[in-house]
C-alpha cells in the first residue's frame, strides 16, 4: 500500500521527483564544491605577517595590493594567459581537420581507430605522460636525433635561438611546454568539435552546395558557424587546463613562473595561503572574462 | 516521380541535383550534358525533404543565402528574398528564426529559398511528406499555381499517386531502380503498360495466367480497376460484352462515400468500389462483371 501510493504521489508531482533527482549531486556540489570555492575567497582577504609569517584573520585588501603592484606577478599572469591563448589557438587548429574527418568521412574500423587513438592518451597517468614528453624534447632526446638524422641540425638550433620561445634545449623552452600542452589537452578539443559537426546534418551541407555556394564558402557560412559551440566548448578546457597547470611548467620549460605553480609554491612550502588563495581567482576571472567574451562573440548562438 | 519506397526516385533526384553522380549515362540540363557539373554550378535547386533551413540564420537570412553566396548586392538580394517570401505567402516573416516557424512554414521558407535564385530545374523531395492532410492538399494547389506562374519546370519525387496524379503534367512511374513508365496521368490511369504500374497507380486488380486464361480465354494478363467492377444481383444475367467471375466475399472497407468489397478469385483477391454502401454478408458468394473495354491488356511478364 505504502509503496503503491509513493508511486502513485512520484507520478503526478514531477517537481517532487526533479527535486530527489537533484538533491545528492546538488549537495555535494554546494558543500564540497562552491563551499571550497567561497573559502578559498575569504581566505584571500586574509594578508600574512611578514615578520611571523602567521595569518592574520582580519579582513584587509593588502594581498590583493601586492599581487596587482608587483610587476613579477602581473608578469606571470601575462604569461601563463598569453600561453593558454596561443596552445588553444594552435589545439583549435589542429583538432578540427581531426574532428571533422572523425564525424563526417571516418566510417567503420577507421572510426574506432581514430576514437581509441584520441583517447588513448588520456587513459595514461598525466605525470608519465610529462616526463615521457621531458625525455622526447631533451638534448640528447628523440626530437634532437630526429632533427639531426635529417640533417636539419641547424633549424633546430635555431628555434632554440629564436628569442622569448627558445632555451638551451627543447625540454626546457617555451616552444617545448606549448608542444606539451598542446598534445595534453589536444583530446579535450577534439571530442567537443567532434560532436558538434556530428550534429549537423548532411542535408545542410547538400543545400549550401545546391544553392550555389562552393566548398570553402558552406564551410565558412554553414559549417564552422554550427562548430562553433563545438570550439567554444573546447577552447575551455584547453584554456582553463592551461591556466591551472602547475606540473607541466615544472617539469618542462624555462624555470619561470606559471600561475599554477605560484599558488602551489605559495600555500605549500612559503605558507602564505591568503597569496595563492588571491593568485589562484586570477584564472576564475580571466575564464570568466573569456566566457563573457565568447557568449558576446556569439559562440553559443547556435546551440 | 512515383514509385515505392527503395525504388530509386530520390537516388534519381540527387542525380539531377549533382549531390550524386552517375555511374554510366549523363545527366542533361536543356540539351545540355551536367553530368560532371558540381551541384553549386547546376542551374537547378532542391527543396530538401527535412527542409534544411540552416538554423543560425534568420528566415530572411536563408531565403537570401543562395544570392548572397552568388555576391548579389545586399540590398538587392534583401528586396528579393522578401519578395519570394511573399511569393510564398511568408511576407512580413523574414526576422523570424526557423525554430519559430510550424513544419507547413519551414516548407515554404524552403520553396523560397529554392525559388528566389531562379533555378530553370526545382527538385522536390516529398515535399509534403510530413504535413498533415488538409495543409497538404492546400500544398499541392498551391504549388501547382505557382508552377503555372513562374513557368519552371518542377520535379517531384512523391509515393503518394493521388498527389502524383492530381499535381503533374508527366509521371515517371519507378519500379525497383527503372522508370516502367512515363506518361500523363490519365494514360498512366487508364493504359497502365505493366502489372506493377496497374497495381500502383490505380490499384486496379491484375489477373494473370490461369486465372485470365479462365475468364477470357486468352493466357494474357490485364488490368481492371476496381470502381469498373460491378456486383451482379442474384440471378441477374451477365450483360453483353461482359466478362465476369465469382468467389465468396472476404472483406468489406467501408469508405464513407464507398466501400471496397475484396471477393476471393481463383487464388487473388478482387477489390471492388460500391457506390451503394451495400454491407454484404462476408462468406457469401458473389459474382462479379465488367465491360471488356475496361479490361487492360497488360504486356509481357508482371
Amino acid at each position: 500500500m505504502i509503496s503503491r501510493s509513493l508511486d502513485g504521489l512520484l507520478h503526478r508531482r514531477e517537481s517532487l521527483r526533479v527535486f530527489l533527482l537533484l538533491v545528492p549531486p546538488l549537495l555535494w556540489f554546494g558543500t564540497v564544491y562552491l563551499g571550497s570555492l567561497f573559502a578559498l575567497l575569504a581566505q584571500s582577504f586574509y594578508a600574512i605577517d611578514e615578520f611571523t609569517a602567521k595569518i592574520i584573520r582580519e579582513p584587509t585588501l593588502a594581498t590583493y595590493r601586492q599581487l596587482l603592484t608587483q610587476p613579477a606577478n602581473l608578469d606571470i599572469v601575462v604569461r601563463t594567459v598569453g600561453m593558454a591563448v596561443v596552445v588553444t589557438i594552435a589545439s583549435a587548429f589542429l583538432a578540427f581537420p581531426v574532428a571533422y574527418y572523425m564525424a563526417r568521412h571516418a566510417r567503420g574500423r577507421i572510426r574506432a581507430l581514430f576514437y581509441v587513438g584520441v583517447m588513448l592518451p588520456m587513459w595514461t597517468s598525466y605525470l608519465v605522460k610529462v616526463y615521457a614528453w621531458r625525455l622526447i624534447l631533451a638534448n640528447q632526446g628523440i626530437l634532437s636525433w630526429l632533427f639531426t638524422s635529417l640533417g636539419q641540425q641547424p633549424l633546430l638550433d635555431r628555434l632554440l635561438a629564436a628569442p622569448g620561445i627558445g632555451g638551451p634545449s627543447l625540454s626546457s623552452s617555451y616552444l617545448g611546454l606549448f608542444v606539451v600542452f598542446v598534445y595534453m589537452w589536444l583530446p579535450f578539443m577534439i571530442l567537443p568539435i567532434q560532436a558538434a559537426v556530428e550534429r549537423i546534418p548532411g542535408s545542410y551541407i547538400e543545400a549550401s552546395a545546391d544553392l550555389g555556394a562552393n566548398p570553402a564558402t558552406t564551410f565558412t557560412k554553414v559549417i564552422f558557424p554550427l562548430a562553433m559551440p563545438g570550439i567554444a566548448a573546447g577552447s575551455i578546457f584547453t584554456f582553463a587546463l592551461t591556466l591551472g597547470d602547475y606540473i607541466i611548467p615544472q617539469v618542462i620549460g624555462d624555470s619561470t613562473n606559471y600561475i599554477g605553480q605560484v599558488v602551489y609554491k605559495q600555500q605549500g612550502v612559503a605558507g602564505n595561503v591568503p597569496f595563492a588563495a588571491a593568485f589562484s581567482l586570477v584564472p576564475i576571472v580571466v575564464i570568466g572574462m573569456y566566457l563573457w567574451l565568447a557568449k558576446r562573440l556569439g559562440a553559443f548562438d547556435a546551440l | 516521380m512515383l514509385g515505392p519506397s527503395g525504388s530509386g526516385k530520390t537516388t534519381c533526384l540527387r542525380l539531377i541535383a549533382g549531390f550524386e553522380s552517375p555511374d554510366s549515362g549523363a545527366i542533361l540540363l536543356d540539351g545540355q550534358d551536367v553530368s560532371a557539373v558540381p551541384p553549386n554550378r547546376r542551374d537547378v535547386n532542391t527543396v530538401f525533404q527535412d527542409y534544411a533551413l540552416f538554423p543560425h540564420m534568420t528566415v530572411q537570412e536563408n531565403v537570401a543565402y543562395g544570392l548572397r553566396v552568388r555576391g548579389v548586392p545586399l540590398a538587392e538580394r534583401l528586396a528579393r528574398a522578401d519578395t519570394a517570401l511573399e511569393l510564398v505567402k511568408l511576407g512580413g516573416f523574414g526576422d523570424r528564426q526557423t525554430s519559430q516557424l510550424s513544419g507547413g512554414q519551414k516548407q515554404r521558407v524552403a520553396l523560397a529559398r529554392a525559388l528566389v535564385n531562379q533555378p530553370r530545374v526545382l527538385l522536390l523531395d516529398e515535399p509534403l511528406g510530413a504535413l498533415d492532410l488538409r495543409l497538404r492538399e492546400e500544398m499541392q494547389i498551391e504549388l501547382k499555381n505557382l508552377q503555372r506562374q513562374l513557368g519552371i519546370t518542377f520535379v517531384y519525387v512523391t509515393h503518394d499517386q493521388g498527389e502524383a496524379l492530381s499535381m503533374s503534367d508527366r509521371i515517371a512511374v519507378f519500379d525497383r531502380g527503372r522508370i516502367e513508365q512515363l506518361a500523363a496521368p490519365r494514360e498512366l490511369y487508364a493504359e497502365p503498360r505493366s502489372a506493377f504500374v496497374a497495381r500502383f497507380v490505380g490499384g486496379s486488380n491484375v489477373v494473370e495466367g490461369e486465372l485470365a486464361r479462365r475468364i477470357t480465354g486468352v493466357a494474357q494478363a490485364f488490368a481492371v480497376r476496381a470502381e469498373r467492377v460491378r456486383v451482379l444481383a442474384k440471378d441477374e444475367p451477365v450483360p453483353p460484352a461482359h466478362w465476369s467471375c465469382e468467389g465468396p466475399l472476404v472483406d468489406v472497407q467501408f469508405h464513407g462515400a464507398t466501400s471496397r468489397w475484396q471477393v476471393a478469385v481463383g487464388g487473388m483477391l478482387f477489390a471492388v468500389e460500391r457506390r451503394d454502401g451495400a454491407a454484404g454478408v462476408t462468406g457469401s458468394p458473389v459474382r462479379l462483371a465488367w465491360p471488356r473495354e475496361a479490361a487492360v491488356l497488360l504486356a509481357g511478364p508482371p
